[in-house]
């Protein structure tokens, strides 16, 4: 069960950044800011909800709400404003473009929020709990979980089932050809940055009930979910889900039988998968290299 | 005459008026995770305790304004980042920024990476909150300072609690922060309790990351292995998504739950923090804080101004202003009036014994430079909507604290007798 939790926070975390990387070739350091924006977000517009005596069982609605305001607002700003003028420049410098955004995100949470915590414990207790095993689970877990399955099977079905998603995909394999064939890209990569972002803050948002939201959240979800990524293959949905849930099931299984190789595990694996398989379990073939 | 009065009333109050200040570089987390639950109430606690001296309103021996009248000046500065910046922007507060002594450090790592620097520059350094005992048991120091206790007398204190809360405890287990605070507070408090327990049983001892954030299976674990006491020294975020994670699933009702920082989330987390949980504020500090004039004027004052509790890092910071004004004062005296030297206020400093808002400080170890204090642990009960503690138990200095020339951990392992 925690493994299957964790592996569910992770998901939903590392979605939105292969999503990102597989459009557009981004490795996007500030999918890191965007899970805190949303967790601060949604920390406080809960907490306004909550203070406002409205009804504790719609702060579920609040985060989503809040999730989706920090994507609508922020990620149009940031791919329209800054990253679209970089396209044309090389990964390494957009990661870098990327990661300086991460910093001056930081600081302006910090200039919004303060640094002091900000905690809506209410949300997490309100559903009660469950037993598996004989051990006790707040019920809110399964909805980390619910939230992850809709968010991968969702995207799954956009990208091979609806016309929006085929268009995409086409987008995926070759954005020239896709240019010439009447595909206008840059809306597909707008689109791609803000349900990526989106799927970040909202992961974010529904992690605040359990959690302390302080300066610095972003940093320790990115590395994490570079971990997934990487391990399931950079692009790759299934990969992220088999990377996630290797890295969730792996962790639990060293925090209850081996706890002191807990942090080492985790690495352990991503570098035994890229010693066998240096593009990650699910890599694809290279489209634009035929 | 009338202008002859004002001229010499004017010239009377001028050496007052221009007394050269005494520039305090003050060093503490502004941003980052330790900047709210440490840095910003003891920013805080150093401005307002800076104010209050300056108009010289704190009690008596305290009450002569600034540092033997001369008003004082903080130069604030960030503890966050390497230990190499702390390095170069401590040498850029002696060097450029001229400083007259430096109070901070919440990080050991920085504490004993500043020690040996402060040494060579000749400047007086007063540590106020970071916890590692080995900065005096390592290395003797002239020029450095710490009238906060180590984190041995943390660990140490809360297994002589457990031991009087729970007498027949026959099991332990951990939750600590993978890192020398985590792993140097679990290793201590084992030892103790196996001293204590020569039969203990420890369960498991799990060591997250820094700052993971999730922690049901770690959760899971402790439940599963089910401890007469679980011991934890999380603090910042850690210990509050601790605390939040862990309430529902009946954790601290399944095992007594000692925190040994609790005390900085008790008054941000009150209702979530079950009742029947140990908390401990590294000291007599916050809730443990004895009933004595200067915590009257200090808690009293701190929640006028700020409209919050000070915690421990607010008690220890002001109490590193306290106990080097009181030297700083001796050896001005002794220097018949005239602004004592750094060489001067370190020689006063130590081995001496001053009051504060936690009690009696004394520089009793680390040859003059290490304070002792006692301790206290109690249990929380949340009464008429707001979390207090119950069944105080208060140790002495010498219970807690190892003897002079003696290493923590020898001392532990020794049975810590008391000298």
């Amino acid at each position: 069960m925690d493994g299957t939790i964790y592996s569910a926070w992770l998901f939903t975390a590392a979605l939105g950044l292969t999503l990102i990387y597989g459009v557009m070739k981004i490795v996007n350091v500030t999918h890191g800011s965007f899970y805190a924006l949303g967790a601060y977000a949604g920390a406080s517009l809960t907490g306004a909800w909550l203070a406002a005596g409205y009804p504790p069982m719609l702060s579920y609605v609040v985060l989503l709400v809040a999730a989706v305001l920090v994507a609508i607002v922020v990620a149009p700003l940031i791919e329209r404003g800054i990253l679209r003028f970089m396209y044309a420049k090389d990964e390494v410098v957009i990661l870098l473009i990327t990661y300086a955004l991460f910093l001056i995100l930081e600081d302006v949470i910090k200039l919004i929020w303060g640094v002091n915590p900000y905690f809506i414990a209410e949300p997490y207790a309100l559903l009660g709990s469950f037993e598996v095993g004989g051990l006790a689970y707040p019920t809110y877990n399964l909805i980390l979980v619910l939230l992850a399955l809709v968010s991968g099977v969702g995207l799954m079905w956009l990208l091979h089932s609806t016309r929006v998603g085929k268009l995409l995909v086409a987008v995926i394999h070759d954005p020239e050809v896709s240019r010439a064939m009447g595909i206008n890209v840059h809306r597909y990569y707008l689109a791609t940055f803000t349900f990526g972002s989106l799927l970040a803050a909202l992961a974010g948002a529904f992690t605040a009930p359990t959690v302390s939201v302080v300066p610095g959240l972003g940093v320790e979800i990115i590395v994490l979910s570079f971990a997934v990524v990487v391990i399931g293959g950079l692009g790759s949905l299934p990969g992220a889900a088999l990377g996630a849930v290797i890295v969730g099931v792996v962790r639990s299984v060293s925090v209850h039988y081996w706890p002191a190789v807990e942090l080492f595990v985790i690495y352990f694996v991503m570098a035994m998968v890229l010693a066998f398989r240096p593009r990650g379990l699910f890599s694809l073939a290279e489209p634009r290299k035929i | 005459m009338r202008k002859v009065l004002v001229a010499l009333a004017v010239a009377a109050a001028m050496p007052a008026a221009h007394a050269q200040s005494v520039k305090i570089g003050v060093v503490t987390f502004l941003s980052g995770p330790a900047a709210a639950p440490f840095g910003v109430p003891a920013k805080n606690s150093a401005e307002f305790v800076v104010e209050q001296l300056n108009n010289g309103q704190a009690p008596a021996p305290y009450s002569k304004k600034g540092f033997g009248g001369a008003p004082l000046e903080i130069v604030l500065l960030d503890e966050a980042g390497s230990t190499t910046t702390q390095v170069t922007e401590f040498r850029n507060l002696v060097q450029r920024q001229n400083v007259d002594l430096i109070i901070g450090y919440v990080s050991s790592g920085n504490c004993l990476a500043i020690a040996p620097v402060a040494e060579e520059l000749k400047k007086l350094t007063n540590f106020f909150d970071c916890g590692t005992p080995r900065i005096f048991e390592d290395a003797s120091y002239e020029y450095v300072f710490r009238t906060s206790p180590t984190a041995t007398m943390d660990s140490v204190g809360a297994a002589l609690y457990v031991k009087d809360a729970k007498p027949g405890v026959k099991s332990i287990a951990g939750l600590n922060q993978n890192y020398a605070w985590g792993q140097d507070s679990w290793g201590d408090f084992e030892a103790t309790m196996k001293v204590l327990v020569p039969s203990l049983d420890v369960k498991t001892s799990q060591m997250p990351k820094l700052f993971a954030g999730q922690y049901n299976a770690e959760i899971s674990a402790l439940l599963s292995a089910k401890p007469d006491v679980i011991h934890s020294s999380f603090w910042d975020g850690d210990l509050e998504a601790f605390i939040l994670q862990a309430g529902p699933r009946g954790l601290m009702k399944q095992s007594l739950t000692i925190l040994t920082t609790g005390e900085t989330a008790m008054h941000k987390l009150g209702k979530q923090i079950p009742d029947g949980t140990v908390l401990g504020a590294r000291g007599p500090f916050g809730p443990y804080a004895p009933n004595n004039q200067y915590n009257k004027w200090f808690h009293g004052g701190f929640v006028a101004k700020y409209k919050d509790e000070p915690n421990y890092a607010s008690y220890q910071m002001a109490q590193a202003f306290l106990g080097v004004k009181a030297a700083w004062e001796k050896a001005q005296d002794a220097n018949g009036g005239k602004r004592p030297s750094n060489e001067q206020v370190a020689a006063a400093l130590k081995g001496s014994t001053f009051e504060g808002p936690g009690g009696t400080v004394k520089m009793s170890i680390g040859k003059g430079h290490q304070a002792v204090m006692e301790t206290a642990y109690g249990v929380t009960k949340l009464q008429g909507g707001k979390l207090t503690v119950t069944n105080v138990k208060r140790y002495p200095a010498e219970k807690v604290n190892p003897p002079e020339g003696v290493k923590s951990a020898d001392w532990i392992k020794g049975g810590f007798k008391a000298q």
